[in-house]
């Protein structure tokens, strides 16, 4: 499913097709699209993102404050910082083993593989919670075996960090592959020959070349382990203070008709948000620069 | 294989295939097989029935008629408003084409309570929608619209990248051979666009299917009204009925799987179209 997250390298054209009869619109069409499409923009995009801070500041500062310096939201926090944390390392080394091995070698059933790593963001996110109750629960294969060695995974931590290690499987694969593709392995034969070793190749020659890809798939991949609401909910349990990461605990909230906390808690996962969209810019923005100096260099 | 592995200069291919296989298979294909083993554990009578009750029926009309529905909504918007990102210039466009990502970095549970607050009868949408008989929270319209939502991006994005490569002299070619505007974007500039829309539709509506966050909160869950089949999933969870919600998992899954290798054929149509890799 690559396109809809990959990295978008595009500088603002818009005068290109403004400046020709041919390629332009009659300014009562031209400003009928615009109309519409930030029309539709506004009450789709922008209007839930201001409710967010306007519901969560509708009580005033303090409530806001005592929301989010509450025990159960505080351990809330930990434990979404404690799964990004986790789930972001271990999708990185795949990640970056995955596109090597796809970008750098001929092999049977490579596009099949591509395809297999695809796979978690067609699956909806219940069913990845489902999967892992499944395997582990207490009717699951090894349920058995895991409580009589009174060991939790579904309903505690280690099954809030499978489920999001699901969710966020591919971000940081599928933003590698293409770009190691395009890049090719000319460079790093040319180092092997030259003398370096394995790891050396990897720091010196391919690393420089992937730096944006890799902090625009960590930065998508930290942002879906920090949101993830649909797959942990089902393994969660929704132990307060104990399995409850920040989005479980916005749900709760909610449900308790605590409205003010529970946006009060949204947002900060809306801040995230925000910042995640302004990094991402940024790196685009870099590697869209590095990108035409590369192309300035070769011609 | 081994002719080609006497080519090999750069190291490492053993182990990083060996270890994407392993990780592959530990975190996904095993646990997704799981589904399918423990569905087989019903027998195609009962399986049958799980999956064709009615209530169940009628989370697959809801999910996947508002999916459909909000794919389509998504791909006419979705193409105006990355037209205008390409094609217009006017204030604010970079926050604009910025927040268009807001729906894949914005979690899906913050997005539903949002949307709820808006539509609700006192909320700020919601307020004038209800004077007019239009109620949008708490029922199946709420799902549309937390569905129309979460796809936006990806026609935005995959439509988007087409139109910057377009180049202007087939336009200007077919101006000057006397064609109206409106007959440009038909017959030159559309066919162009067709098979990266499709995709965009189609990966939005292979989320909508799925979604659970942001429609649950609007939904009203309703049985047989606003019930999505996620939920369905989770409902019988909660009631310890294992094997029901197996059962429905594989119906979506091996969905989802049909609708991937759709995907990937667009994808590849996309490129063959526009000479683009991805």
């Amino acid at each position: 499913m690559a396109g809809a997250t990959s990295m978008h390298l595009g500088s603002d054209h818009a005068s290109r097709f403004e400046s020709k009869a041919a390629t332009r619109e009659t300014p009562l069409v031209k400003w009928t699209i615009l109309a519409l499409a930030l029309g539709f923009f506004a009450i789709f995009l922008l209007m839930p993102l201001i409710a967010v801070f306007v519901e969560a500041l509708r009580k005033g500062w303090e409530t806001y404050v005592s929301a989010l310096v509450d025990p159960d939201a505080l351990s809330a926090i930990k434990l979404t910082l404690l799964a990004a944390a986790i789930s972001v390392p271990l999708n990185l080394v795949f990640g970056v083993a995955a596109a090597w091995a796809i970008a750098k070698f001929e092999f049977r059933g490579k596009q099949i593989l591509i395809t297999l790593i695809d796979l978690p963001f067609s699956v909806s996110p219940v069913i990845a919670g489902l999967v892992f109750v499944l395997i582990f629960g207490a009717q699951g294969w090894f349920g058995p075996w895991l409580s009589e060695h009174d060991i939790k995974i579904v309903f505690a931590v280690p099954g809030i960090v499978l489920a999001t290690v699901f969710v966020t499987f591919p971000f940081i694969a599928r933003e590698l592959i293409p770009l190691m593709q395009a890049q090719g392995r000319e460079e790093e034969e040319a180092a092997v020959v030259l003398g370096a070793r394995g790891w050396q190749v990897f720091w010196h020659v391919t690393l420089p070349n992937i730096k944006w890809g890799l902090m625009y798939g960590v930065i998508l991949t930290n942002a879906r382990a920090m949101g993830e609401f649909g797959a942990v909910s089902v393994v969660s349990g929704h132990i307060r203070g104990q399995t409850n990461t920040l989005p479980l605990h916005v749900e709760i909230l909610y449900n308790e008709y605590m409205f003010s906390a529970a946006f009060a808690v949204a947002s900060l996962l809306a801040l995230l948000a925000l910042v995640t969209l302004v990094i991402k810019n940024w790196v685009e923005h870099q590697a869209a620069r590095s990108y035409r100096e590369t192309q300035e260099s070769a011609s | 294989m081994s002719t080609v592995k006497s080519f090999r200069v750069l190291p490492g291919f053993n182990l990083t295939l060996g270890y994407t296989l392993g990780y592959l298979s530990l975190l996904i294909l095993i646990p997704l097989s799981a589904v399918f083993l423990k569905t087989a554990e019903l027998g195609w009578d009962e399986f049958v029935a799980v999956v064709t009750a009615p209530q169940v029926v009628a989370t697959y009309k809801l999910s996947f008629g508002a999916s459909l529905l909000a794919a389509a909504i998504n791909a006419v918007f979705g193409l105006m408003l990355a037209w205008a990102l390409v094609r217009y210039s006017f204030p604010g466009k970079k926050i604009v084409d910025a927040l268009v990502d807001l729906p894949f970095a914005l979690p899906t549970a913050v997005a539903g309570i949002a949307l709820t607050a808006l539509y609700a009868k006192n909320g700020w949408l919601g307020q004038y929608l209800e004077p007019l008989g239009i109620k949008v929270a708490f029922t199946p319209l709420g799902v549309l619209v937390a569905l129309v939502f979460i796809g936006l991006p990806f026609v935005v994005r995959t439509v988007q990248p087409i139109l910057e490569d377009l180049d202007t002299e087939l336009e200007e070619a077919a101006a000057s051979l006397g064609a109206q505007r409106w007959q440009t974007f038909r017959h030159v500039i559309l066919p162009i666009l067709l098979p990266a829309l499709l995709t965009g539709f189609a990966l939005a509506f292979a989320r909508a299917v799925g979604e659970y966050g942001s429609v649950i909160f609007i939904a009203g869950n309703l049985p047989y009204v606003s019930e999505i089949t996620p939920l369905m999933i989770i409902t019988k969870l909660e009631q310890y009925d294992y094997r029901g919600a197996t059962a429905i998992a594989s119906v979506m899954l091996l969905f989802s799987f049909a609708l991937l290798l759709i995907i990937n054929g667009l994808q590849a149509w996309t490129a063959k179209r526009t000479g683009r890799d991805r």
